[in-house]
């Protein structure tokens, strides 16, 4: 059981919060101007690494804010939260 | 009723004045508080305490704490529990035991028949030869007769788990010498303290032993230690309480056995410390030689725990067989006890002058080693062998102690991801780098001197408080007599012509040093190999007491250094844990609680049969009346929606709120088909994919005003939409201007449908005009109902005329009750799930976990027009048109209406091509009876089903095939008339 710092809400147990996958880049604005093949990729090949990954998690049980982390997958260490939000 | 013959007759930590019964395998016997179950047991001469699992060969106890490998007990009556080690079992009045295998009895075990064919059973037997047809054909039959106890039959029936989330800032496992000091030092300096010990008293070791500390002896030195730790608000002691998991970001799950409380029965604790110090010993190890399994042979270090602290005598004449000095000093102490040594067996060549002197007149026979056990039921013999000559001799005993060498326990350290490092010195992996902020300290970082322990304890203890930003406090070191340092040959199998089938590397389970011959032919040497296929150090004990001779066979066999085969991975839990233990209070609906709506309590009063209806609501199934049957009252409920009057509690559906300048923009690009040009005050059915085309979810949005508007999302889904929603917003569109709020339990509703719906609305106090041409199908009102602000929908899920009254949800009893006084002369019905169910299948309308299955993209179920032309982008859409240009055929949804019109058939059941047994071309989602029709009726996707219509598809069911005709999916009113009257 991780305890997650949520950017809004301070330190709260992971039971709070979802996981939403390693995170990857932003979904582009024309989905038509890409070949199928690199569409499919951008759906499918999700990073995986064993170290540090940057992910995003959402705090469903507390204020519904997404946000990202960057944890090491080894150890579970949470190494940096200075990706907080997205814009 | 026997008496305790093998008592002594004064010392140990044990009360004589109060006697307690208990019952092990059906007899009856006596022993005092403070003992376990396996010391009650030695005081009654009782030696025969278990069968093996795979040979049933007679096992006897072999320690005295939770390394115990082979005699384990499951409890009856309140206690109810399996496959407890003896050792840890403490004596209760009435306790009932039995031993965990053993058919029909202990003594005469039928099965024992295996031992003579241990040759023919090696490991992987099982899985090699019942293989046909299946594994599974046989595993029953082999679970039983090699199995572990079965599991209560039920949760106990007095009291309850819980359990808790703390913090602190030292937390210190085991309370021995170095965790006593190490606390004691951690608390004067002000830190959080929790000091957790697995046994019933605090001071691990020193408990069996008989030291002095400071002049005193050690029991005295640990009240003084424990009563400053009591007195001080910062100290948490937990005791009676075992550590068994240590996870990520210094997490330390902890379960108290023993918990003050009434009616609590454990209590598990999930510790979060800044600083966690190990100081969980060191557990003895056992030696490999032929028959070292046999009852009688027991660790030297329990040995001594029972003459020490239970006052119990195991055996009369003992043989000590050992490799290190440690088995010294326990023969010192079995002789004050009056038991008989016959040998010291001392496989090295020259134990120390110091451990001769300890050792007196006693016969130590060095180079030599024990090559088997003679004996049935117990030792009666050893035979010893010199390295030497090999000259085998016979020494006649009923205990052989044997002492393999030490192992730090460093399980949780293991489990923190923390590395281990073959120490030479030791022969015995120890700590190495930490990877979280923990420190083992004492036995468990290889420090075996009583001296430099306690010493170690002060160090770690203030380090760790330091740490945390507490000042140190000085705390002096007790003081002890110096010892010897201690010195140890590797000996991990004894060289002998004594057969090694009877060997044992792993007690509990049964793996010889065959076994682990075998699994490096078959290919399988590497460690983590050996481990699975022989499942030496799977059991219950982990192989707490011969795991590393499992290394150490694989190392001699292979010619490869320990430290370079390493050990496995050390896993939670450190000893069994109760399920219950691990749920703790979050049982049943305590860990998901349902939710109801406004009116919930009139529907069970009104004779509804509740259903959950996803995502824990709690929903009316049907209202039977009368003694109706399950399908007498479904088939009234449908009946009066579609010929007079109903209503349904649609209260769960999810609702969000959605407003912002760019809502419009993002409503356009969630849903498939097109919602810019929808006008205020009126509604549009949608559907959801996600990114990779599947359906998500459908519903009806209606617009409120400019940039704003409100959602429906079907009842299980809404977390999940709202999940999807936010993340589009906030991960990849976060500049967008929108505002959500989920509002499903803001609003209830009443859906009033059926052909009367307008009128009986008509005659409700409302200004709102529910005439055809004020109020189309798909259009909002606002108004009043009844002096109730409501929002009126026209919207239908039933193919009926349907008006759905959304209420603010604590007027929604209110509404409800009203609708029904006014109702009621006019047969106003309400209606449960199933109906809708019904409802919807005769009118075609999909249901989100039957027709939507996660393979179906809308395509597929005849909606090619929700997935608009004119937007350039909607989620979904580029993957939707990917996988349709590369899969076909397509199963698509059909109607089917079954030969026999009366026939019903289960949902899920296949088709298959002339209902041949083969691969299925599709499945039913739905089949219900319908009112409408007076038959049954079928939805079902099948392959190319669009263009098989009128043809026969063939449902395969167990033993039959029902022959149906493949229809349009619609049975009831095909051009919507009724709906959009």
């Amino acid at each position: 059981m991780l305890v997650i710092h949520c950017p809004f809400c301070g330190p709260r147990n992971e039971s709070e919060f979802i996981n939403g996958g390693p995170a990857r880049e932003k979904r582009a604005d024309n989905p038509n101007a890409y070949a199928d093949a690199d569409w499919i990729d951008y759906l499918i090949e999700a990073p995986n690494p064993l170290g540090p990954v940057t992910e995003k998690w959402w705090h469903v049980m507390g204020c519904s804010m997404w946000f990202s982390i960057q944890r090491n997958t080894l150890t579970h260490e949470i190494l940096d939260y200075a990706n907080k939000t997205h814009d | 009723m026997t008496s305790q013959l093998r008592r002594l007759a004064s010392g140990g930590d044990i009360d004589r004045s109060k006697i307690i019964r208990y019952e092990f395998n059906g007899t009856r016997y006596q022993g005092y508080e403070g003992d376990t179950l396996a010391s009650a047991l030695i005081a009654n001469g009782v030696s025969l305490t278990a069968r093996s699992f795979k040979y049933h060969r007679p096992r006897g106890i072999m320690g005295a704490g939770s390394e115990e490998p082979a005699s384990f007990v499951e409890l009856l009556d309140d206690d109810a529990s399996s496959s407890q080690p003896i050792t840890t079992v403490l004596l209760r009045e009435g306790l009932r035991a039995k031993s965990v295998s053993g058919w029909p009895s202990l003594k005469y075990d039928l099965l024992s028949i295996n031992q003579l064919i241990t040759r023919c059973i090696p490991a992987g037997f099982y899985y090699k030869t019942f293989k046909w047809p299946n594994w599974h054909f046989f595993e029953p039959s082999i679970r039983r007769i090699a199995g572990l106890a079965n599991a209560p039959k039920q949760a106990p029936t007095k009291g309850q788990y819980e359990s808790r989330n703390w913090f602190c800032d030292v937390l210190i496992i085991g309370a021995g010498p170095a965790g006593l000091t190490s606390a004691l030092t951690a608390a004067r300096s002000g830190a959080r303290t929790i000091l957790v010990d697995d046994g019933t008293n605090p001071g691990g070791g020193l408990l069996n032993r008989t030291d002095k500390v400071n002049d005193k002896n050690t029991s005295d030195w640990i009240t003084s230690i424990t009563d400053e730790l009591d007195s001080l608000s910062n100290v948490l002691r937990l005791q009676e309480s075992i550590a068994w998991a240590y996870r990520e970001q210094n997490l330390v799950v902890v379960t108290e056995r023993q918990p003050a409380a009434e009616l609590l029965l454990q209590r598990t604790w999930r510790i979060r410390a800044r600083q966690v110090i190990l100081a969980c010993g060191a557990i003895e190890r056992t030696l490999v030689f032929a028959n070292n399994d046999r009852p009688g042979v027991m660790l030297a270090s329990a040995v001594q725990a029972y003459v020490n602290r239970y006052a119990v005598l195991p055996g009369k004449r003992a043989v000590i067989f050992t490799n290190n000095d440690s088995a010294y000093p326990v023969a010192v102490d079995m002789i004050a006890a009056g038991i008989e040594i016959a040998s010291i067996i001392d496989s090295r060549t020259g134990p120390s002058n110091a451990m001769r002197e300890l050792a007196g007149d006693i016969e130590i026979l060095t180079n030599h080693i024990v090559a088997s056990t003679l004996g049935r039921q117990r030792v009666r013999a050893v035979v010893v062998q010199s390295n030497e000559t090999g000259n085998p001799r016979s020494i006649p005993c009923d205990l052989l102690c044997v002492s393999g060498g030490w192992n730090p326990t460093i399980h949780l350290f293991s489990q923190s991801r923390s590395t281990l490092r073959y120490n030479d010195d030791l022969a015995a992996f120890i700590p190495h780098e930490a990877v979280q902020a923990c420190e083992c300290v004492g036995a468990a970082a290889g420090e075996f001197e009583l001296g430099q322990i306690l010493a170690d304890g002060i160090k770690v203890g203030a380090r760790a408080a330091s740490d945390c930003g507490f000042k140190r406090v000085e705390t002096s070191v007790p003081s002890t007599a110096s010892s010897a340092p201690y010195s140890i040959e590797p000996l991990w199998q004894v060289n002998s012509s004594e057969t090694s089938a009877n060997a044992f590397v792993d007690i509990q389970n049964d793996v010889t040093l065959n076994d682990v011959h075998l699994a490096i032919r078959e290919g399988f040497g590497a460690i983590e190999h050996v481990k699975r296929y022989t499942t030496g150090g799977m059991g219950i004990d982990q192989g707490k007491t011969g795991g590393i001779n499992i290394v150490g066979a694989v190392a001699n066999r292979s010619n490869v250094a320990l430290r370079d085969i390493g050990t496995t991975t050390y896993r939670s839990p450190f000893a069994p844990i109760e399920f219950g233990a691990i749920a703790g209070g979050r049982e049943n609906s305590a860990l998901l609680p349902y939710r109801h709506t406004p009116m919930t309590q009139w529907n069970k009063d009104f004779g509804a049969t509740m259903y959950e209806s996803g995502a824990r609501w709690r929903r009316p199934g049907y209202y039977a009346k009368n003694g109706e049957t399950f399908q007498e009252t479904v088939n009234r409920e449908a009946l009066a929606t579609r010929t007079n009057l109903a209503v349904y509690d649609g209260s769960p559906l999810g609702k969000f709120d959605i407003c912002g300048p760019d809502a419009t923009k993002l409503i356009d690009i969630l849903y498939t088909n097109l919602f810019s040009n929808l006008k205020v005050g009126t509604g549009r059915y949608g559907m959801m994919l996600t990114e990779d085309g599947r359906i998500l979810d459908d519903g009806v949005t209606v617009k409120l005003g400019e940039n704003h508007y409100l959602m429906s999302t079907s009842t299980a889904n809404a977390e999940v939409v709202h999940r999807h929603i936010q993340h589009f917003l906030q991960i990849e569109r976060p500049k967008w201007n929108v505002w959500i709020t989920p509002i499903t339990t803001q609003w209830s509703n009443a859906t009033v449908c059926g052909p009367n719906a307008r009128e009986f609305l008509s005659r409700v106090e409302s200004d709102i005009d529910f005439s055809a041409d004020e109020f189309p199908f798909m259009a909002m009102r606002e108004g009043t109902i009844e002096g109730i602000e409501a929002r009126v929908f026209r919207v239908s899920f039933t193919g009926e005329l349907s008006f759905e009254i959304n209420v603010q949800s604590r007027f929604a009893l209110k509404l409800w009750e009203r609708l029904f006084e006014l109702g009621e002369p006019l047969g106003l019905t309400p209606i449960g799930s199933e109906a809708n169910h019904v409802l919807r299948v005769e009118k075609g309308f999909l249901s989100l976990g039957h027709e939507v299955d996660g393979t179906a993209d809308p395509y597929d179920l005849g909606m090619s027009w929700i997935m608009s032309k004119k937007k350039v982008d909607y989620i979904g859409k580029r993957a939707v048109e990917i996988r349709r240009s590369v899969e076909s055929p397509r199963r698509e949804l059909v109607g089917l209406l079954t030969d026999d019109p009366s026939r019903l058939v289960t949902e899920g059941a296949p088709l298959t091509p002339s209902g041949r047994l083969e691969a299925s071309e599709g499945f039913v989602t739905a089949s219900v009876w319908s009112v409408a029709s007076s038959r049954s009726v079928a939805l079902a996707l099948l392959t190319n089903g669009r263009s098989r219509i009128g043809q026969t598809a063939h449902i395969r069911l167990k033993g039959e095939i029902v022959p149906a005709t493949i229809t349009q999916p619609c049975f009831y009113d095909a051009d919507s008339l009724r709906m959009k009257n």
